[in-house]
């Protein structure tokens, strides 16, 4: 086996390259564009670790159990908490999910498996493009047409619908994607031992690219609930505990977006205390459902 | 053999390449040198005719690929299909499971019959006639799932009961001399298996749901000599119940599994003869000069 490293002639150092001017310039640019992405990266690093830690330090000293367990008090009188922002949060987060991931994940498997490159299927890819780049805003207004203004109520059912369609382009896309990278050998396999169509897509495709699949999904459950403006003329928010679907309902990033211009020192404290919450709450989802779907177990693939 | 493979669990260390018994390489004489070793001359002149292929034309879309191939597929031989890269070996065992169905725009004519059905017949139930040809790809393709689920995968395809299908897991990992290396892991996941076992695995797969025929293309060309030489033993074991067709481009494979080769060229069957006859007295000039290595 190590023939071939025997054979190699022995020399001072085999990786020193001679000294032209050709190859002097090629080091140079070499480094300069090692040197601009570590720098790069180290920016991106730096501004993100500010960010986390300027949220940890402003809302870790409010982070106590009336956060999770009390309402907001009134008029900015001190104590109280986001209990009802939470629990709002969960539910439209929830209500989202449970149209937004079947509708998205459906869409990536026809242009993944079925459209591929007939117009239909180039026309609905585009079509997803678009939706990922609208403004979230655009959303939050068709479901206040559809739903706000016909029930004459704002409601969680219309800010979950507002995210749920935020979702599916997201799932949608990062699902198209890692089917596709699933070896066409897989699929054939299937087929060869004379498993339907769908029986391979269900059974063969989909776990292949499951751990892609997964991390679409927490990605767009992740942004939608950080999202604000759709919820403004949707769920509008509410300063009591509600889990009718069909009432105003709080959320998190609803109440830190109220809290963080008040005039009161305590609710910009609980506006610092909710962002790190909703940050922690992302974290904690992102790893549940790693773990639940077994995510950690397999590894890649 | 078998014992090395289990100390190591996975592929052995390469030293071991230089201990395997594989023949030497051809010479680079422009004399035919194949070694007939394995070949199994074993060739029963009585053998039934499995899959009688006349006439075979095979277009993708606008280019035609198969050219009026005619051959007989003996039953329980090993039929193997040799030629350079791209003369349609792949197609044409394709042809035969309708694997060619999957890509839109082809279109074969003539006719493979198979106990008196035609396979290129439209209507026929390709789900069942895959059932009953089964299929070994070029690259390992174990399904993300447990050892188990995998072989059981076809099983449960047909619907087959919970107790059969535990019986014919084993059985079938028995036939492909993976049982003893696996029994152990078979809840573990396929993927974790060398090249070599997933190979092996494969076939498991395809004969867990006995396949009267079973096609392999190139079933060893990703896998290092010594699991190489197990997929060789196993084929030639195998042939005594089933049908086989493999594509090699590896002549010395030919002549040490099958009893019968064909030997393609540009999408033509050129010539096809009892593996013996055809490496030691090849009819045609093309023969000739690509098993002595003049081309190809
Ligand atoms: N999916 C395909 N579409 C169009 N042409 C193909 C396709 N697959 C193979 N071919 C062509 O058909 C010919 C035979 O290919 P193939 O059967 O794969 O050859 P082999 O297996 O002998 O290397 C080649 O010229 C190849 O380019
Ligand atoms: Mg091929």
């Amino acid at each position: 086996m190590s023939i071939t490293v025997e054979q190699q002639q022995p020399t001072a150092n085999p990786f020193q390259a001679p000294r032209t001017a050709h190859n002097a310039r090629r080091r140079i640019s070499n480094i300069a564009i090692v040197a601009l992405s570590l720098l790069a990266t180290a920016f991106a690093v730096a501004v993100l670790l500010f960010l986390l830690l300027y949220v940890l330090r402003a809302g870790l000293p409010y982070i106590n159990l009336d956060l999770f367990t009390k309402i907001p008090t009134p008029n900015g009188e001190p104590g109280g908490g986001l209990a009802n922002s939470i629990q709002g949060s969960l539910i439209l987060v929830g209500l989202a999910s449970l149209f937004g991931i079947p509708l998205g994940l459906f869409t990536g498997i026809y242009l993944s498996e079925f459209g591929g490159r007939g117009p239909i299927a180039t026309g609905v890819r585009f079509l997803v493009d678009v939706l990922t780049g609208i403004p979230t805003i655009i959303f939050g207004l068709f479901a206040w047409i559809f739903i706000v203004v016909p029930q004459q109520s704002f409601s969680g059912l219309a800010g979950g619908v507002a995210l749920g369609i935020i979702m599916i382009p997201i799932v949608a896309r990062t699902s198209e994607v890692v089917l596709r990278l699933v070896p066409n050998e897989l699929r054939e396999a299937s087929l060869a031992l004379g498993a339907t169509e769908s029986r391979t897509i269900l059974r063969v495709v989909i776990p292949s690219a499951r751990n892609g699949i997964i991390t679409g999904i927490v990605l767009a459950m992740a942004r939608v609930a950080g999202e604000t403006a759709p919820l403004l003329m949707t769920a509008f928010g509410n300063p009591f505990f509600n889990s009718d679907i069909t009432q105003p309902m709080d959320a998190l990033p609803l109440r830190i977006f109220n809290f963080a211009e008040s005039p009161y020192q305590a609710q910009i404290n609980q506006a610092y205390a909710g962002s790190l919450v909703l940050i922690v709450l992302i974290l904690i989802t992102s790893f549940a459902i790693r773990w639940a779907t077994g995510g950690f177990k397999h590894g890649g693939r | 053999m078998d014992t090395r493979f289990n100390k190591f669990g996975k592929e052995p260390p390469a030293v071991e390449f230089e201990i395997t018994p594989m023949p030497k390489p051809v010479e680079s004489t422009h004399v035919p040198k194949v070694t007939i070793a394995g070949a199994a001359t074993v060739l029963n002149p009585e053998a039934v005719t499995k899959i009688d292929v006349r006439h075979a034309n095979f277009w993708y879309s606008a280019k035609q690929a198969l050219f009026d191939v005619s051959l007989p597929v003996r039953e329980k031989h090993v039929t193997a299909l040799i030629g350079p890269s791209g003369c349609g070996k792949t197609t044409f065992l394709r042809t035969l499971n309708r694997m060619n169905d999957l890509i839109p725009g082809t279109r074969t004519e003539g006719e493979a019959i198979l106990d008196g059905r035609n396979i290129y017949e439209k209507s026929l139930d390709v789900v069942a006639l895959r059932q009953r040809i089964g299929m070994v790809f070029q690259r390992p393709t174990p399904f993300p799932k447990s050892i188990f689920e995998n072989v059981a995968y076809g099983l449960r395809v047909q619907g087959t009961s919970r107790k059969r299908i535990q019986e014919r897991v084993e059985a079938s990992l028995r036939r492909a001399a993976l049982w003893d290396e696996v029994k152990d892991r078979l809840k573990t996941s396929a993927l974790g298996l060398s090249g070599g076992q997933q190979q092996r695995l494969c076939i498991a797969r395809a004969i867990a749901v006995n396949p009267e025929v079973l096609l392999m293309d190139e079933p060893a060309s990703a896998l290092d000599p010594i699991a190489t030489l197990k997929i060789e033993e196993l084929i030639v074991e195998l042939a005594k119940d089933y049908t086989i067709v493999i594509v090699t481009h590896n002549m010395q494979q030919a002549a040490r599994v099958s009893q019968y080769t064909g030997f393609f060229l540009n999408g033509k069957l050129i010539e096809y003869a009892p593996t013996v006859e055809l490496f030691e007295h090849p009819r045609k000039k093309e023969t000739e000069d690509y098993i002595s290595g003049r081309f190809g």
